[in-house]
């Protein structure tokens, strides 16, 4: 795929900073004249794997998340939010619907199960007490 | 980001703005508060001022429908849009029969 623009992004792992990454991945797409769908949907997985770096990633320490964003000539965006937290032990029973480790902060373990069904692409690669990145996958203009 | 309502044992909360993990926070502790000290008999979240969720609104609704069955009440939820109701479907939260 032919990267047409990109982006790159750090911020510290403050609750504050979902707001404004699911806001600049908008931002960054904007010139793609995405649907209202097509934001709100991206929008809300930026803001599921941000939320993740942040209540589980860095939930002991805090830290910086990276986000890179990147255009195919396509329409294909991509996006990559990456920690250097925890990490997942297992990254398949994380993204089971409902699972959470942290119910009693009112978590409902949706978080992968809404990026997935928001984007044409989820990939997660994950390292224990090394980090996690996410990746996320979704053409714009697929709704035309 | 919320306006209350108190009428015939009914606590109306009018969330306004974004719900994220952020703002879920702030949000839960003043309902709770409202709750806690005017224990209604019906608590109804308002989603109509609501210009964007994200599973951090399922969890907002979870927590309130336990508080509630412990305080004696229900849990309610109206006014929810499209792409709210879509998280709330994913969620099975329709059947704890708080969706209106």
């Amino acid at each position: 795929m032919k990267t047409v623009n990109e982006m790159k992004l750090r911020f510290p792992s403050k609750s504050c900073n979902e707001a404004f990454a699911r806001s600049a991945v908008a931002a960054f797409i904007m010139n793609l004249d995405p649907t209202l769908n097509e934001l709100s949907d991206l929008k809300t997985a930026v803001s599921e794997a941000v939320t993740n770096c942040i209540v589980h990633g860095y939930r002991r320490t805090g830290g910086t998340i990276f986000l890179d964003g990147k255009i195919g000539e396509d329409g294909t965006v991509v996006i990559k939010v990456r920690d250097k937290g925890c990490g997942i032990a297992d990254v398949q029973q994380a993204m089971q619907p409902l699972f959470t480790t942290a119910a009693d902060e009112e978590r409902a373990g949706l978080g992968f199960a809404v990026m997935q069904s928001f984007c044409d692409r989820v990939r997660v690669r994950s390292t224990p007490e090394k980090g996690t990145t996410v990746t996320l996958e979704k053409k714009i203009g697929a709704d035309d | 980001m919320m306006e209350t309502t108190y009428e015939n044992n009914v606590l109306t909360a009018y969330i306004k703005g974004e719900i994220d993990h952020d703002s879920a926070t702030r949000i839960r502790s003043t309902v709770d508060a409202m709750a806690q000290s005017l224990r209604p008999q019906q608590l109804c979240l308002d989603f109509g001022g609501v210009s964007f969720m994200d599973s951090s609104g399922v969890g907002l609704v979870m927590g309130r429908y336990r508080q509630m069955k412990l305080l004696g009440g229900s849990l309610h939820i109206q006014n929810a849009s499209d792409s709210v109701r879509r998280i709330f479907l994913m969620s099975g939260l329709q059947s704890l029969g708080v969706l209106k």
